[in-house]
């Protein structure tokens, strides 16, 4: 029998282990999965992990697809430290897109500087409002936030989708369901000439930096985690449980509201249906990848971005079917959830029965 | 409006009902367990293809049934090995269960996109949906595993000292979830709208974890819930096909915005959501810890 | 940390460093030669969807038979209609693609986008208005075909009720429902359309749900404008008529279908890629009808149909065709009672392109 025992502590060398533990054990099935299917395996791992990356192009898309999955990702640690459960980010990043788009179409032809500042600030307060509505409701009414924050996350959806169709239609746009561009104003500036990754990164970058000291250096990053960790503890501390929880949600809103006006003042340029590939719950994914912390979210958010544009390349360049890079995602993202054990816990071969 | 019309319009808020039922109901006995699984969208579409594609292969509706819930089995029972063994996060491992699922079911049944096939009466399975829901609600009331389950599901630490296998409990519990999920892509896929196509459970799998929780973990009420859901969505069409236009996003909204209503209205009582949600609900458990 | 644990790393980073070195040094693809062109198609959905994407599919596979080896051919399926677009556009056009489909109206301005990247490689983009250089536009005239099926539903329905299943509330669609309403009530000023908005092109269950409800509620003819056969099932087993779309339905339905109107690209896909192979492609906005295949009906089903209706249908066809029949031939009113087409003049493609209201005697409203 192998049982499993906890560390006193973390190991250190696991948590850089696992990781590459799993990479392999994705290698090794990946090549056999293809293989399988008819295609050669080498030469389809090397699309998938290779091949998106070899050019600055390449990197640049990787951090343009990664710079929102970590940005939500690290709004919602401040969450889950805390066993919120909010996996409605989407909603969170919609209605960001929806508040900051807003300004930016209605100063469309305003030429100022001051135009994403505000862009910026008014996502990151959309976002923060529709999450402090889950945070009043958990508050006031003790509801489950897993149903709240999914049956938000729709609702918003459809605010947006009722947004395009109706009253922000591009009045030149041939009635289609979508708004006008914003101005130039209103875009995030492009950091390298010829590449789409944006301001938004620096954004990122930051708020990843800021949460990284408030949970290490602020008394109300330890109170998080205690109350998280042992929430009698907490109570006994005399911690205040509201005000946590609704700061948890209220970042956690605004990182991805934040996320939802980078995205569209990014990459996109205008509001439509369909803003986001679910970046609000693939966010939750590379969160608990990145194990809660925000150096482990950079990372976690890099590999998933990677294995979207690598099954992207497949298409491309194999003719593997979008759903085999979908397989072959979910394999990953097995891997690297099942080996995380390792970090936490030894193996130990009982040689009595135990 | 006569009565036939109301009958029918009856009738086809059962037929469409029915697989959240199933699903739900399977959901809820494995988070009565202490387990969180947001798989569900990914278990229903692989068990509606396997059901598809062994019904094109055999010919026999039978067969189709049973692979179907095999493989409803096996997608739960690998998460189940992740989540109880590898101690793996059940949020995370549950959306990466999805994703798998979207994949392997299109991959599976590429070449079976518009096959045509007969479909099956719905009915055995909308009087089965029923019955399913009668024990569940019986055997967590009456019986002793059902009590066990609660009570694993409750606090997995006492439960282990009193000598229970949780870790056996919760896998069983998490298959059964599996398998009813199966079914009810087996319902889509060969009753309710036979044919197979990508991504047909079109979200199915969310709205039946919403009812989980609208259900306040009580199995009667999941068909209440069910139902209020259903009636919804068809009395807006029927509404449509009257002349009455809405906004057509704010009337989508509504089964939301209802459920969160009345979720605020349930939760309100603290002793009635102390009573019926697993306290251990996501907490992984772990018998050396 | 123990010796066999460094040991263990040592070896796992030696082995990821050999592996890593492999795939590098045979990170090189060979260079095409030849001088055949390679056309580029982006999907929003799956090839297989018996809809949209699977129609833009057959018209792939009709090029590459038509024109062998003058051209290769590739496609990204499950391309979302957002920032991703671009990248699957430009890697089309980064990795030597001449020409490139985007088949899907919110793929406009990713393909702006990239297109003006690549001045050299050149770009379609089905059903959208904005057009440069290197970008035509393309669409097709479904509403041609509404106006037959109309037609068939006014002479064929029995309770002067006809369903309509409606996906989102975009002028195509709109259009559409027009088209078959003036149409039908034509041939029949008694008929009344009930129409369900679903707000998806895309879900079985819910159009299966649909049609039921307008077939309840006294519809013995069911129209789609979604993608799924799902309708056309549900009014096999009801025992009513319906309309297929986008592909030929007749498999799904045998009972009920009396037609379909496909979404034929094939023709248009081989002359464009021609014109690539030939070097004379030029930038320009097609809107075609049934006299350019475009729009095709499907085999009139002769079980349903008197042969006598099925004639009057091919006439109808023939005249689209040679323009003496227009779907939107005035006087026609709008809801309010304002005329908005004169009679003897028909409805300018801008109207048609933004159309977003009801004509006269469609008894509801336009969701907003």
């Amino acid at each position: 029998m192998i049982s499993i025992v906890p560390r006193g502590s973390s190991s250190q060398l696991m948590f850089i282990l696992a990781p590459i533990f799993a990479i392999f054990l994705t290698l090794f099935f990946g090549a056999i999965i293809f293989a399988f299917m008819g295609y050669s395996p080498f030469a389809a791992l090397k699309i998938f992990f290779i091949s998106p990356i070899s050019n600055a192009y390449g990197l640049s898309e990787l951090l343009v697809k990664a710079t929102p999955l970590a940005l939500i990702a690290v709004g919602l640690s401040f969450c889950f430290k805390n066993n919120i459960y909010n996996i409605g980010a989407e909603g969170q990043l919609t209605m960001g897109a929806i508040f900051g788009g807003g300004v930016g179409i209605l100063f469309y032809d305003v030429n100022s500087f001051l135009i994403l500042p505000m862009m910026i600030i008014a996502g990151g307060i959309g976002g923060a409002l529709w999450a402090s509505i889950l945070a009043l409701l958990k508050i006031k009414f003790n509801t489950n936030e897993i149903l709240t924050s999914l049956m938000l996350a729709y609702i918003a959806l459809l605010i947006l989708d009722y947004l395009v169709v109706g009253p922000w239609r591009d009045p030149d746009g041939f009635n289609f369901p979508k708004t006008r561009s914003f101005g130039e104003s209103g875009r995030m500036p492009i950091l390298f000439d010829g590449l789409r990754v944006h301001f938004g990164l620096i954004i990122t970058l930051i708020l990843l930096a800021l949460s990284w000291f408030v949970y290490s250096k602020t008394m109300f990053g330890y109170q998080l985690k205690v109350s998280g960790y042992s929430p009698k503890a907490a109570r006994f501390a005399g911690f205040n449980k509201n005000f946590l929880i609704f700061s948890a949600f209220a970042i956690s809103g605004a990182f991805a509201g934040i996320a939802g006006i980078g995205e569209v003042s990014g990459p996109i340029g205008l509001l439509y249906r369909d803003i986001s590939p679910n970046y609000g719950f693939t966010a939750i994914i590379v969160c608990f990848l990145g194990r809660l912390h925000p150096v482990g979210i950079i990372f976690a958010s890099l590999i998933i971005a990677l294995t979207y544009l690598g099954a992207e390349d497949a298409q491309l360049f194999l003719q593997i079917p979008a759903s085999v890079g979908f397989v072959f995602q979910g394999l990953v993202l097995f891997f690297l959830l099942g080996t995380d054990l390792l970090v936490n816990f030894k193996l130990r071969l009982n040689t009595l029965n135990g | 409006m006569d009565s036939a019309m109301i009958i029918g319009i009856i009738n086809i808020i059962i037929i469409g009902t029915t697989p959240l039922i199933f699903a739900a109901i399977g959901e809820l006995v494995a988070e009565k367990s202490g387990v969180l699984n947001l798989g569900l969208e990914g278990m229903m579409l692989v068990g509606a293809v396997s059901a598809f594609v062994t019904l094109v292969i055999t010919g026999s509706y039978f067969m189709a049934l049973i692979v179907s819930l095999i493989s409803g089995l096996l997608m739960s029972g690998f998460f189940a090995f992740l989540v109880l063994y590898l101690i793996a996060n059940q949020v995370a491992s549950g959306l990466a269960l999805t994703i798998f699922g979207i994949g392997i079911s299109s991959m599976i049944g590429k070449n079976y996109i518009g096959t045509p096939i007969e479909g099956l009466s719905p009915y055995f399975f909308v009087i089965m949906s029923f019955v399913i829901v009668i024990l569940v609600g019986y055997f967590f009331k009456k019986t002793k595993t059902g009590l066990i389950i609660k009570a694993v599901g409750e606090s997995h630490n006492s439960a282990h000292s009193l000598g229970f296998n949780v870790i056996k409990i919760r896998f069983l519990s998490i298959l059964f979830g599996g398998a009813m999920s199966a079914l009810a892509g087996f319902y889509i896929s060969i009753c309710y709208a036979p044919m197979w196509q990508e991504g047909m459970i079109a979200g199915r799998g969310w709205i039946a974890l919403a009812l989980v929780v609208f259900a306040t973990w009580n199995p009667e009420r999941v068909l209440l819930g069910a139902y209020i859901f259903g009636g919804v969505a068809i009395i807006q069409m029927n509404l449509q096909a009257f002349g009455v236009k809405f906004p057509g996003q704010f009337f989508n909204m509504m089964p939301y915005l209802v459920t969160i209503i009345v979720l605020v209205i349930i939760s309100g009582n603290k002793l009635r959501i102390k009573l019926s949600a697993p306290a251990c609900l996501t907490i992984p458990f772990n018998k050396n810890q | 940390m123990t010796k066999q644990l460094k040991l263990i790393l040592s070896l796992v980073l030696l082995a990821v460093i050999i592996v890593g070195g492999y795939f590098v040094a045979t990170n090189k693809s060979g260079v095409e030669s030849s001088d055949e062109k390679k056309i580029g198609f982006i999907y929003i959905g799956p090839p297989g969807d018996h809809g949209w994407t699977y129609m833009h599919d057959q018209g792939r596979q009709f090029m590459e038979k038509e024109l062998g080896s003058s051209i290769s051919t590739t496609y990204i399926e499950g391309v979302p209609e957002n920032a991703d677009a671009v990248r699957a556009i430009r890697k089309l056009a980064e990795s030597g693609h001449d020409l490139i489909f985007t088949t899907s109206f919110n793929y406009m301005d990713q393909t702006l986008e990239v297109a003006k990247e690549f001045p050299d490689v050149k770009f379609e983009h089905a059903t959208g208005f904005k057009r440069t250089d290197n970008v035509s536009t393309y669409a097709a005239r479904f509403y041609e075909g509404r106006t037959v099926i109309g037609h068939i539903a006014g002479k064929m329905t029995k309770s002067n009720t006809i369903g309509y299943i409606a996906s989102f509330p975009i002028p195509e669609v709109i259009r559409g429902i027009n088209a078959f309403y003036l149409a039908a009530s034509k041939v029949n000023p008694d008929v009344k359309i009930k129409i369900i908005w679903v707000y998806t092109w895309y879900d079985p269950g819910k159009e299966a749900d649909a049609a039921n409800t307008l077939i309840n509620q006294g519809a013995d003819i069911i129209v789609q404008h979604t993608d799924t056969f799902a309708p056309c099932q549900a009014a096999e087993k009801a025992g009513v008529l319906a309309f297929g779309q986008a592909s030929n339905q007749e498999d799904f339905c045998p009972n009920a279908h009396m037609t379909s109107i496909e979404d034929v690209w094939g023709d248009y896909y081989t002359a464009r890629a021609k014109a690539i192979v030939e070097g004379n492609w030029t930038s320009t906005d097609t809107w075609g009808g049934m006299d350019t295949g475009m729009v095709k009906m499907s085999p009139y089903n002769e079980k349903i149909l008197s042969a006598e209706l099925i004639a009057e249908a091919k006439a109808l066809e023939e005249s689209i065709k040679d323009g003496s029949t227009h779907s939107f031939a005035g006087p026609i009113y709008n809801q309010a009672g304002e005329l908005v087409v004169a009679e003897g003049s028909v409805a300018d493609d801008g109207m048609l392109a933004g159309m977003m209201f009801y004509v006269q005697g469609i008894e509801d409203q336009v969701p907003q």
